[in-house]
This record gives C-alpha cells, sequence and structure tokens, in this order.
C-alpha cells in the first residue's frame, strides 16, 4: 500500500510541484515551436505523455538489468539516446501500418520527439534519484502530463493573444517566455503541497 | 588563404550576432538555462557545450563523406553523446563538487538542439575547419547570452558572483530570480531588449521571410 502512496506522491509531484517545462525548464524547444495552436499541442502532448511513459520504464529496466551487473554506467547516455530513438522509432511505424487516423493526429510529432530534451531528462532524474521500476512508471507518466498541461495552457492563451497588440521586439519568443514565467510562478503556488527528492 | 579566413570571419561574426543561435532561433536553451542561477555552473556547462559542439561539429565534417544519409541523423547523436560522455567523466574526476550539483544537465547536452543543428545545417556540407570555426563561433554566441543571464540572476538573486558576495548587507536579495520563473523572464528580457535594440529593421524582415 505505501508503494501506491509512494507511485502517486511521484506522480502528482511530477505533474504540478516539479513541473518538468516549468521548474527544469526541459522540453522548450518544441514548447516554444509547437504551443501556436490548441490542436497541434494536444497531438504533441499525448506523443510526449506516450513515449516519457514507456521510455521512463524501459530505460528503467534496461540500466538496472544490463548496465549495471555490467559495470558500463557511463554509457547510459548513450543507451538512453537509443533506447528513445528505437523506440519512437518502432512505435511511428506501428501506428503506420495499424491505424491511419492515429498516424495522420500524431505521426508528424513522433520524430520530432527524439529530441526533445524533457524525455531524456526524464530518464535521467530517474537514475540519479534512484527509483523503484514502480516510481520510474509514475515519474514518466506525472512529468508527461505535466508537459502536457504546460503547452496546453500555452497554447490557449496564446490562441487568444492573436489578436493583443505585443511590442515589436517581444513578438514570438518573448511573449511565450513571459507567459512561462507568469505560469511557473502561478505552479509555485503547489509548493509546499509535496516534494520530490 | 585569403578567401578562407574572411569567410571563417564572417562565419564568426553572423553566429556571435545576426544569427545568433539563442536570441534569433531561441534554440538548445532547455539544458542550460536550469543552471544560470550561479555563474559558475554556467560557465562549466558553457564550457562543457563549447567542447562538444566544436568537436562534435569536426567529426560529422570529416565523416560526412562516408556517413549514410538514411541513418545520418544516428551517427549524428552517437559522435555527440561520446564528446558528452567524456565531459561527464573528466567533470566527475575533477571537480564532483560541481558535477553533483550540476546532475542530470550534463547528459543533457546530447538533446541540445544547436549541436543537432549546426551539425546538421552546417559540418555536413562543409570542410572540416570551416566546421571547426562555426563550432567555436556558435558556441561562443551562445556561452555570451547564458553568461550575461547567470551572471544578472546570480547578482540579484543572491547578491554574488562566481560564490563571491559582492552586494553588501543593505542588498534584498531578489528570491524570485534564482527560481524557475526568474530565467524566463531574464531571457525574455534579453531577447526584448536585443531585437528592439540591436537587430536593425532590415534583419528583421530577412528573419520573417
Amino acid at each position: 500500500m505505501s508503494e501506491m502512496a509512494a507511485v502517486l506522491g511521484v506522480l502528482f509531484a511530477a505533474v504540478f510541484t516539479n513541473n518538468i517545462l516549468l521548474t527544469n525548464y526541459l522540453g522548450m524547444c518544441s514548447f516554444l515551436g509547437a504551443s501556436r495552436e490548441v490542436k497541434t499541442s494536444l497531438g504533441l502532448g499525448a506523443a510526449v505523455v506516450f513515449v516519457m511513459t514507456s521510455t521512463s520504464v524501459l530505460n528503467w529496466i534496461c540500466y538496472h538489468y544490463i548496465l549495471l551487473p555490467l559495470d558500463l554506467d557511463y554509457l547510459r547516455f548513450i543507451m538512453f539516446i537509443v533506447v528513445i530513438a528505437a523506440f519512437v522509432q518502432v512505435v511511428e511505424m506501428i501506428i503506420e501500418r495499424f491505424s491511419e487516423r492515429l498516424y495522420g493526429a500524431l505521426g508528424i510529432f513522433l520524430p520530432l520527439i527524439t529530441v526533445n530534451c524533457a524525455i531524456l531528462g526524464v530518464s535521467l532524474f530517474m537514475v540519479i534519484r534512484d527509483y523503484t521500476l514502480a516510481e520510474a512508471f509514475g515519474y514518466g507518466l506525472g512529468s508527461g502530463l505535466g508537459w502536457m498541461v504546460a503547452i496546453l495552457a500555452m497554447a490557449g492563451i496564446r490562441e487568444k493573444m492573436v489578436r493583443a497588440k505585443v511590442p515589436v521586439g517581444l513578438e514570438g519568443a518573448g511573449i511565450t517566455l513571459i507567459i512561462a514565467g507568469i505560469m511557473a510562478l502561478a505552479f509555485m503556488g503547489f509548493n509546499g503541497m509535496m516534494t520530490l527528492n | 588563404m585569403p578567401p578562407r579566413t574572411t569567410e571563417a570571419k564572417q562565419i564568426f561574426r553572423d553566429n556571435i550576432g545576426r544569427d545568433n543561435p539563442v536570441f534569433v532561433q531561441v534554440l538548445g536553451i532547455c539544458s542550460t538555462l536550469a543552471v544560470t542561477n550561479s555563474v559558475k555552473n554556467t560557465f562549466v556547462m558553457c564550457a562543457g557545450l563549447l567542447f562538444t559542439l566544436s568537436l562534435s561539429n569536426l567529426t560529422v565534417s570529416l565523416l560526412r563523406r562516408w556517413m549514410p544519409s538514411r541513418i545520418r541523423m544516428m551517427v549524428e547523436v552517437l559522435i555527440i553523446a561520446t564528446y558528452v560522455i567524456i565531459v561527464d567523466i573528466a567533470l566527475k574526476a575533477f571537480y564532483p563538487e560541481i558535477w553533483r550539483q550540476l546532475g542530470p544537465y550534463v547528459g543533457l547536452i546530447i538533446t541540445n538542439c544547436i549541436i543537432m543543428g549546426r551539425a546538421e545545417a552546417f559540418a555536413l556540407s562543409n570542410p572540416p575547419g570551416l566546421s571547426f570555426v562555426d563550432g567555436v563561433a556558435a558556441g561562443i554566441g551562445y556561452s555570451y547570452v547564458l553568461l550575461a543571464i547567470a551572471f544578472c540572476r546570480e547578482l540579484l538573486g543572491s547578491g554574488s558572483v562566481w560564490g563571491v558576495q559582492v552586494l553588501g548587507g543593505w542588498w534584498e536579495n531578489w528570491a524570485i530570480m534564482v527560481m524557475a520563473p526568474g530565467a524566463f523572464f531574464m531571457l525574455a528580457l534579453f531577447i526584448w531588449i536585443v531585437k528592439g535594440l540591436i537587430l536593425k529593421p532590415d534583419d528583421e524582415t530577412k528573419e520573417a521571410s
């Protein structure tokens, strides 16, 4: 039972108090680039949730059952990135084969995800914090959901802002960063509810 | 070779000014923004990035004729990851304290979009010498921006620079600066200043096209 509670704790902390985007700045590139429309960011967010959860579990298994017994700890960067790239590649092929519609919605985002820093970041954090397999699953799922919440909120705000007058120098990236800063402030309100270590 | 040197100079100027990866393209800030609350950590990260960027550019350029185009991304990532592992091991051995503070961010240099971007956009189609120069230039253009942000954040947030207290006891620390939102606001401010004051109108149109 306490195992379950630990997993839930990690999950909620990863969504709210330790949001991977707003407190660790990971996945900024695609966040800034793809947050123009709610529809696009929904697709990208869903793809991130799926890939992040699966790769954090896969990487946990590979790290603990392959690298640690062989004493090849220092190769973890290469292994993580290869696992992520291979996984994305396989998923893309499966989706393309079985569901035309899903491929149309998610397909174009999958290659982008390979270079999303947040995916690799989750695997690295998981190793540093010594999570168990169940916690790694919770952390991957929570971080993915957190990222999705952030990009959806941002896309919603940006859609409303199309008609707003923004100072010339701030257009595009500048104003998006400021909104992200305010969102980060808002998320800091969750601090103290729970902590991740 | 005079044309070569002028070309190299041009690359240097572009990367530091008009084509600066951070201001103009807003790329690759993920891995480093998180450590900009201290100048020292930022400096170490930027040094690691400069090392990885220049050498991976050089390696990709040397191998560009032998790389099958279908798997070139994978090859590039592996080259980059190799250099990052070197940085990681060296840091762990010589500066274990800083290595612990940086945590996962050293590994995240691998997914820094600038490194991949320069390899794809420049090193794949240019000779090794020029690619190396391009890597160094892009690295410097990136580093000075982040060091400037780190300088402001550490000065305002903790009243110190490089861990040394410079503002006296009268200074009230701006706690927000060392916390997460501070970096967002600081970067936005920098982009605003640079775009508004330094980039000329004709650059703006060029960028838009």
